[in-house]
């Protein structure tokens, strides 16, 4: 239980505004204080609809918490995706690759920073509209967004 | 009652049908291929063997100390290993305790996945001079594999240089360029952390034999060497000549790579020296042609053939180079060992075909190999994963085509084992050592102290 809050809380720590470098990390962030403050509770019970679609076209429908990170929901709904979300949020792995469909992209608050847009050139069928899920956080406006996941399967020598 | 039923009716008392699979090496491509496997079969068993008592390969012994958040794939790895039907026996080795034949006998499926240890050498003069570092070696010793604690490394020289151009390269650039205050808050060996504080390197090159457009570093890597504190990166001037021309027909990730190193060379350099700066020199065009030694057989030097391009291809010059420096690295890569007499390695990995080995003993369990053991030794972790979860694919579609699983697996397997080792460390052998490992780091305020010798790693796990 603690280990969990514990580990939710260097997740949540690496997003694009704190530019992570190495052991330097600041481990205070707004995020890390919000989910303990008292007037969270109304903020956090407000539910938009992400659907999941994955690379064999099964599509998977879930509500997920504004305010959370695609990493957040996929790990706190136990979507089971393979490998997904390996450095839990902290910006080294992309295994969290998602593509997006043009519109829901641009409508995206932030863009990329230059630490994301480097794991995403390392990753599998990058596309224009593709981002890394850990660095989306949703808003009450994304209610009804698709996530394409793409394949991870590859074969490292071609 | 036919026979093949009968021996059915009979094993089943003594072994379950479940599917009995095998897998070599408890690096990350055996750890993804693992969580494959669990996710598609409900019943099976999976035997992760490892030549040393702990886990994780690489991802341990490998990634740089103070990249502790790639490590954090550990959670995913231990997740798998604590499933009931995955088992880890640790401190075996493939080719001593235990053969591939004898796999083959007792398992349905034989996975492969013991990576590529052994460095690539560079077959000239004076290589065996003092000083002339593994980046392998130097790796395994910042990072407590065990067979490497003991390497001997004189860092009491201003200049050291480093043959490659990988994130290998880059790892052992900014260890040795990172202030040492920042290291301590890693889980980096004492011993290795003792030397460095000492160290005196003021200045490291870091020499490729082909231009800026074939680096073989990634971005990520080079943004954090060019961030380093208290560290300065020095260009040379024609090296990158011409370079901004080619960059707009770059494909996205190397167009994003060569833009960033353009962007280091064109800023002006602000920072004074005051004695604490330190110089981080790329150069590119050179090949190693021997190293330079002195009576005692310390080096001295290396002396470089200049290379141009012609085309895409880099080719030699007449002209020749000396590069001064007491201390060299070689960071060219790497080859996987024969850890079997029954396997066939090319070109430094084992023969496979999208990851079956090919053999002719067809009555025994399929052999796969995946990650860089069957890839060769490219590509990061991500990379290991696909290939890992492709692999594992083909196992499960084959596993589904044999019908008689009556495979001891393990029981069988700790027979032979038993004979020459006493000494098998489980999951739960593991924890301990981890345990202790994180203790022994809080006393000194670090996140872990690695254990860097095998018989103590035993000796813990066994209280
Ligand atoms: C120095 C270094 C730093 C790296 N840093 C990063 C990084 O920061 N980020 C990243 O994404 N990638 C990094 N990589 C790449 C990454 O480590 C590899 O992609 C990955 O580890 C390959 O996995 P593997 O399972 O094939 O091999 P390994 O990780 O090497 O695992 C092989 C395992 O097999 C065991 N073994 C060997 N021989 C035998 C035997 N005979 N019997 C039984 N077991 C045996 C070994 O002990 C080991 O545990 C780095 C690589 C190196 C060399
Ligand atoms: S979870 Fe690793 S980069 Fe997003």
């Amino acid at each position: 239980m603690l280990r969990n809050f514990v580990k939710s809380l260097s997740a949540r720590n690496l997003r694009c505004s704190i530019k992570n470098n190495g052991v330097s990390q600041s481990f205070i962030s707004r995020r890390f204080i919000a989910p303990l403050s008292t007037t969270e509770p109304a903020l956090k019970a407000e539910k938009v609809k992400v659907t999941f679609i994955f690379h064999d076209g099964k599509r998977m429908e879930t509500q997920a918490n504004v305010g959370d990170s695609l990493l957040d929901v996929v790990v706190n709904n136990e979507l089971n995706i393979e490998g997904y979300g390996a450095c839990e949020g902290t910006l080294t792995c992309s295994t969290c690759h998602v593509v997006l469909k043009p519109e829901d992209y641009n409508k995206l608050p932030d863009e990329a920073c230059d630490e994301e847009r480097d794991m995403l050139d390392l990753a599998y069928g990058l596309t224009d509209t593709s981002r890394l899920g850990c660095q989306i956080i949703l808003t009450k406006d994304m209610d009804g967004l698709e996530i394409q996941i793409p394949e991870t399967i590859n074969d490292a020598r071609v | 009652m036919s026979y093949k039923l009968l021996r059915r009716v009979f094993s089943s008392s003594s072994y379950n049908k479940r599917p009995q699979i095998c897998i070599v090496g408890a690096g990350p491509a055996g750890f993804y291929a693992a969580m494959h496997l669990i996710k598609k079969l409900e019943n099976v068993n999976i035997d992760i063997l490892e030549k040393l008592p702990v886990p994780f390969g690489l991802i341990r012994y490998g990634v740089a100390p103070d990249h502790p958040e790639v490590k954090n794939v550990i959670n995913q790895f231990t997740k798998v290993a604590q499933t009931p039907s995955v088992n880890f026996y640790g401190n075996i080795t493939l080719g001593k305790d235990v053969n591939l034949q004898q796999l083959r006998e007792h398992y349905d499926a034989v996975l492969l996945t013991y990576g590529a240890e052994e460095d690539k050498t560079l077959g000239i003069e004076n290589e065996d001079a003092t000083n002339v570092i593994a980046a392998r070696n130097f790796v395994g010793w910042y990072n407590g594999l065990p067979c490497d604690k003991d390497l001997k490394i004189d860092l009491s020289c201003k200049t050291a240089a480093i043959l490659g151009q990988g994130n290998v390269a880059l790892d052992v650039a900014r260890i040795l360029l990172t202030p040492i205050d920042d290291l301590k808050k890693t889980d980096i060996t004492e011993h290795a952390l003792s030397a460095l504080s000492e160290s005196k390197i003021k200045e490291v090159y870091l020499v490729g034999r082909r231009g800026p457009l074939q680096v073989a570093f990634t971005i990520k890597e080079l943004r954090e060497q060019l961030k380093l504190k208290n560290c300065r990166t020095i260009w040379k001037e024609n090296d990158l000549a011409d370079v901004d021309k080619v960059v707009p027909d770059l494909p996205r990730p190397r167009k994003r790579l060569t833009e960033l190193m353009l962007k280091s060379f064109n800023e002006k350099q602000t920072m004074s020296d005051d004695g604490n700066i330190k110089y981080f020199k790329p150069v590119f065009f050179r090949s190693p042609n021997k190293f330079l030694i002195d009576d005692k057989k310390q080096l001295t030097g290396i002396e470089l053939i200049c290379n141009k391009l012609v085309g895409e291809k880099c080719v030699p010059t007449e002209e020749k180079e000396i590069l001064n420096c007491e201390l060299a690295f070689r960071s060219i890569g790497y080859k996987s060992v024969q850890a079997d007499k029954d396997l066939i390695l090319n070109d430094g990995y084992v023969r496979n075909d999208k990851g079956i080995v090919e053999d002719a003993s067809s009555n025994l369990a399929k052999v796969y190999a995946a990650g860089w053991l069957g890839t060769g030794p490219v590509g990061v972790i991500l990379h290991t994963m696909g290939n890992a979860f492709q692999v594992a694919k083909l196992m499960h579609e084959n596993l589904n085509n044999i019908d008689d699983k009556n495979k001891g697996g393990f029981e069988e397997i700790k027979k032979i084992i038993n004979k020459s080792n006493s000494n098998v460390i489980d999951w739960n052998g593991w924890e301990k050592i981890d345990n202790y490992e994180k203790e022994q780091g809080k006393i000194v305020g670090k996140p872990r102290e690695k254990i860097c010798s095998v018989e103590k790693m035993i000796e813990i796990a066994k209280k």
